[in-house]
């Protein structure tokens, strides 16, 4: 062969360079990969990605100040709220205009709850004011500052200017800092009255108990995964029922009867004082705190770690353990140098299963936390169903998210996500 | 013979606009309530008969305690499924400041008082708000347990705070509404100078620090049903829940469990109707809600349950329980006998200061 034809490309049998028609064979398979998992992508993106992105979206968001008054918010530009002195009459003229149309499409309320979240005494503010403003007209009734102050003296604190101003922007964030016990006020962020920090205190016991939860559960699930993984077929699959039975009960059933079984008039404590170990008035407290949340939790959770840590045992040969035994290992040895390390991967996959569960768990707390033993996700539930600031509970739940994902991130660095196997 | 052709055809005419009528409503109702005991006294005395009398399927959902969370993400979906709500008054406020709730012309789309008495003075002091149709008159307050009282039963609401006579845990809602009042009250601030103590820094801090006396004796709950279930255990000396709670642990399920009324906390449920509805869903809500809070239908809904009519025309006519027989009068939080020291539930103060007592009461709670 000449050297001419040996520096050339490689080509096919038909003739086109090998190189590229590997890359259209790839191609090709990636195509057909691709409109196989269309249908579930198309599916996530639409159920997952998307919503979840608008409830990040909702922690910055913040147009219903400047949309419901747009011409106050103009007028308030100018106006320096550092001077101490009121707004002058336009910015009380523009107001007025605001508030006619507001209330005529009955934005002047959800303003006035969405200010009230800064400021307390604004929602009854535009309530009130709303009534008497929406017979006004907006040539004939003026000027209206002193108009304005007479209808309700919040017209007259300049608090409620500045709390205006201030959450007027498009993109706020506030939520954010409120998420972090912070607020922002006119004059920039600041941390929030020690009476009121809560939810930085509620995000670092979420992660402690959750923490405990996951570790309760892997030494709890570590004897059962090996006894189900070494038994005979029969009666471990008799052991896998037991198992899974309690986790295909509901989960309100199984709270309600740890309920049963802790509370002071309860089963354990019955039993306890029957046997004279506990005095009838020192009954134990284990419900409605921390170790009723944990209790119940990891009973609840426990399924997530015994099935990784079984599939991950059950391809683990028995004959690495006897050849360890048969070179001279003790029982202690052959088990902690040969037969933990392969173990491994499942406790990690149960672990990321069990923590991520659980920190974002939000029912069992409920019940059975009492006032020590709830979550950041409670405060969440609480947010989006009862005071109904969406903002905040989105801004937690993006704290959570990220939170997460570090935490992940950091498993991945340490660990290494190669070493978590399902099986 | 000539009469008759015309009762004939007065009648034809009758069917044909009654027909018309009918098919500018739709078939369906979907009515959001609390569920359990609360829905059934409502299935029993309105969805029953109205069903018999015109044919119309009534779906029955029970998410009334996230109605106003479930009525924005549905309005801003722009797919309302829901026809009629039973919210409490506080909620209806806060659905109608929203716009999510429709507003309600009383005297013309309600049955006046069979003595003719337009609805609006008929349910007086209690349309709370242009959207609502109040519908019960329900409070707040205790119940106690008769044998872990010794010799003394308490009278008065303060005996919530005194540990010393009657020793036990207490059951306490895990919210500041109303906890705070009885505490401002039992600490000595007077029944007409409550919110605007409680407007204030110090009356909060105040509140607080007398509930801060009794924490470790309290188990804060959640669900009205946790009250009736802990004094049936015997896990709490006394506790707060609903009235109609403590009736049917009293007198249904014979626990030895007595009420105390003094200092209850009155409020309203009722109905709102979700503003944006289709025309014709709209008259079918409208249709149902004439017929569901006319006065004979209130005062049917204390057979089954223990709260009173919001209507002063169905007062009187209030009978005996369905299935126990006993009289239902003296069982309803406006007695004159139960109602000598009440509260009414301050909708404006609470709009206001809700969040920012809840901020103070929670991170209390959690210290």
């Amino acid at each position: 062969m000449s050297a001419a034809t040996r520096a050339g490309p490689v080509l096919a049998a038909d003739g086109t360079p090998l190189k590229r028609s590997l890359a259209r064979a790839l191609r090709m398979q990636k195509i057909r990969a691709l409109l196989l998992v269309a249908p579930l992508l198309v599916f996530v993106l639409i159920t997952f990605v998307t919503p979840i992105g608008q409830m990040l979206f909702r922690s910055v968001e913040n147009d219903l100040v400047a949309d419901t008054l747009p011409l106050t918010v103009a007028a308030l530009a100018d106006w320096d709220a550092s001077a101490g002195e009121l707004p002058e009459e336009p910015v009380f003229n523009a107001l007025a205009r605001d508030m006619i149309v507001a209330v005529r499409e009955k934005n002047h309320t959800k303003l006035g709850t969405r200010l009230n979240y800064e400021r307390t005494g604004m929602s009854s503010l535009f309530r009130k004011s709303g009534r008497q403003i929406s017979r006004w007209d907006p040539e004939e009734d003026a000027p209206f500052r002193e108009r304005l102050i007479d209808v309700h003296e919040g017209w007259g604190e300049i608090d409620t200017w500045k709390t205006i101003q201030t959450h007027s922007r498009r993109l706020t964030p506030g939520y954010f800092l409120n998420a972090v016990d912070m607020q922002l006020t006119p004059d920039g962020p600041m941390a929030q009255p020690e009476s009121k920090r809560i939810l930085i205190k509620l995000f670092g016991r979420t992660v402690w108990m959750s923490l405990v939860i996951t570790v309760t559960c892997i030494i709890l699930a570590y004897p059962v995964a090996y006894l189900l993984a070494n038994l005979p077929l029969r009666k471990s699959n008799l052991l896998l029922i037991m198992v899974l039975l309690p986790f295909w009960t509901s989960l309100l059933v199984r709270t309600s009867a740890w309920k049963v079984l802790l509370q002071q008039q309860g089963v354990i404590n019955d039993t306890l004082v029957w046997l004279g170990l506990v005095a009838d008035e020192a009954r134990l407290v284990m419900i409605n705190n921390q170790f009723g949340t944990i209790v119940a939790m990891t009973h609840i959770l426990l399924p997530f770690m015994i099935l990784p840590i079984y599939s991950v045992m059950r391809t683990i040969p028995p004959a690495y353990v006897r050849a360890a035994k048969s070179l001279g290992a003790t029982d202690w040895t052959a088990f902690w140098r040969v037969y933990f390390p392969q173990s491994v991967p499942g406790i990690g996959a149960g672990s990321i299963l069990v923590f991520i569960l659980a920190i974002g768990y939000y029912i069992t707390p409920e019940i059975v936390g009492g006032t020590k033993g709830v979550f950041i996700s409670n405060r969440i539930a609480y947010h989006i169903s009862f005071s109904l600031n969406w903002g905040l509970a989105a801004a937690l739940g993006t704290i959570l998210l990220v939170a997460v994902l570090i935490l992940y991130w950091c498993y991945d660095r340490i660990v290494g996500i190669d070493n978590v196997k399902l099986g | 013979m000539k009469t008759r052709r015309a009762v004939i055809v007065l009648a034809g005419a009758a069917m044909a606009a009654g027909s018309a009528a009918a098919q500018d409503m739709v078939d369906e109702l979907t009515v959001v309530s609390w569920g359990g005991a609360y829905t059934k006294s409502q299935q029993n005395a309105y969805h029953d008969p109205y069903m018999e009398m015109t044919g119309v399927t009534i779906i029955n959902d029970d998410s009334s305690a996230e109605a106003v969370a479930k009525l924005r993400a549905m309005n801003e979906a722009g797919n309302i499924t829901w026809d009629v709500v039973d919210t409490v008054a506080a909620d209806a406020i806060r659905l109608c400041d929203e716009g999510l709730a429709m507003v309600i012309d009383h005297d013309t789309m309600l049955e006046p008082a069979p003595d003719g008495t337009p609805a609006t003075e008929d349910f007086a002091p209690f349309i709370v708000s242009e959207c609502y149709v109040p519908n019960i008159v329900y409070s707040t307050t205790f119940g106690y347990r008769v044998d872990m009282v010794g010799d003394t039963p308490p009278t008065d609401v303060c005996a919530v705070f005194d540990t010393e006579t009657y020793p036990g845990k207490r059951a306490l809602e895990r919210r500041p509404i109303n906890n705070v009042e009885w505490a401002l009250l039992c600490d000595g601030v007077a029944k007409e100078d409550l919110y605007d103590v409680l407007a204030t820094e110090e009356g909060q801090d105040r509140a607080l620090a007398k509930l801060d006396t009794i924490k470790d004796d309290v188990i804060w709950w959640n669900a009205g049903a946790d009250t009736p279930q802990l004094l049936a255990d015997g896990e709490v000396v006394m506790g707060s829940t609903y009235n109609g709670r403590l009736f049917s642990v009293i007198e249904e399920q014979k626990q030895p469990v007595a009420m105390l009324w003094d200092a209850q906390v009155f409020d309203l449920d009722g109905w709102i109707i979700p503003a944006g509805l289709s025309p014709e869903r709209e008259a079918r809500a409208l249709h149902y809600l004439r017929f569901a809070t006319d006065t004979q239908r209130l005062a049917d809904q204390a057979k089954w349950i223990a709260y009173g009519p919001a209507r002063m025309s169905s007062a009187p006519l209030v009978s005996t329980h369905a299935d126990l027989g006993i009289e239902m009068a003296p069982h309803m939080p406006t007695d004159p006998e139960n109602a000598k020291n009440t509260i009414f539930f301050n909708y404006e103060f609470w709009a206001d200061y809700r969040d920012d007592i809840d901020a103070k009461f929670q991170a209390w709670l959690a210290q």
